[in-house]
């Protein structure tokens, strides 16, 4: 194993751990639900596609072998992170009537799909 | 005769792309059954997708693509700024209502789901009649300029492509 590919490979699961555990802890340290929300799906999206940009490059430079698995799971990953995220987001407006009075107006008549009686 | 062959085809050319990728194996024989699954399933769930999403311009969605992973990097490096260096109670938090443009489901999916990856902000809600977002930032001076960007960096370029 070539010594420059193996220190590439090894900073790119360096990065990706740093930003995991960021994630993690925004999780942990920041005060409420919505704050809470944005260190996971952030953060950890940048350390899981720097590690899974580090396993191709593994494939890619030691084993001599392309490996494409790790572009699905970034796509499965940029897809299910947001709507994860919508959902607890949404279910937290629903429950807590002190987040609902705080919401802006949606600027039209009625109101967010979340909270509208007679919304869609 | 060729749309009920083929109801959607890029549908098609994405169950195509996503078997290849899956057994991680690119040559013509998982191509091939690949383009089989493609075109059946389409055809055996077609009654279940009656509309189709239009793609006006499809090169702009490499534009898009890079854009949305630029900032997604960035955004990964200022929340992360945020989360070690700030108390978590001094951050100036607040919603903001971002007024949509755009009218296809499918448009404001995206949009949506950038929002969420992107600098700051969480997509929270969307209103009842489909023409507003409730965004939540992280940490904003400037409510305006947020919306600003948003419309101007993401909507425009998502208008381009599905309207």
């Amino acid at each position: 194993m070539h010594p420059l590919s193996e220190a590439l490979i090894a900073g790119l699961i360096l990065i990706g751990a740093f930003f995991l555990f960021v994630g993690s802890f925004g999780l942990a340290k920041l005060p409420d639900l919505m704050r809470r929300l944005h260190g996971p799906t952030k953060a950890t999206t940048l350390g899981i596609g720097s590690i899974l940009v580090a396993s191709m490059l593994y494939f890619l430079l030691v084993r001599g072998q392309f490996s494409i698995h790790e572009l699905l799971i970034t796509i499965f990953l940029f897809l299910t992170a947001p709507v994860s995220a919508h959902m607890i987001a949404k279910a937290h407006i629903l429950r807590s009537p002190g987040e609902r009075s705080a919401l802006p107006g949606t600027g039209g008549k009625v109101g967010w799909a979340t909270v509208d009686e007679n919304g869609s | 005769m060729l749309t009920r062959l083929v109801p959607h085809p890029l549908l098609t050319i994405l169950i195509t792309v996503v078997w290849v990728l899956l057994n991680n194996d690119v040559s013509i024989a998982q191509a091939m059954i690949g383009l089989v699954l493609g075109l059946l399933i389409p055809k055996a769930t077609s009654a279940y997708w009656p509309g189709r999403p239009r793609m006006r311009a499809p090169l702009v969605v490499i534009e898009y693509l890079l854009i949305v992973l630029w900032d997604i990097v960035v955004s990964n490096v200022q929340v992360a700024y945020l989360v070690l260096f700030r108390r978590g109670d001094r951050l100036r938090t607040r919603y903001i209502t971002v007024p949509l443009v755009l009218t296809t489901p499918e448009a404001i999916t995206v949009l949506a789901g950038t929002i969420t990856m992107t600098p700051g902000t969480v997509t929270a809600d969307v209103s009842a009649d489909g023409r507003a977002l409730l965004v939540h930032c992280l940490e904003t001076d400037d409510p305006e300029a947020t919306i600003a960007r948003i419309k101007t960096r993401y909507e425009q370029r998502l208008k381009r492509i599905f309207e």
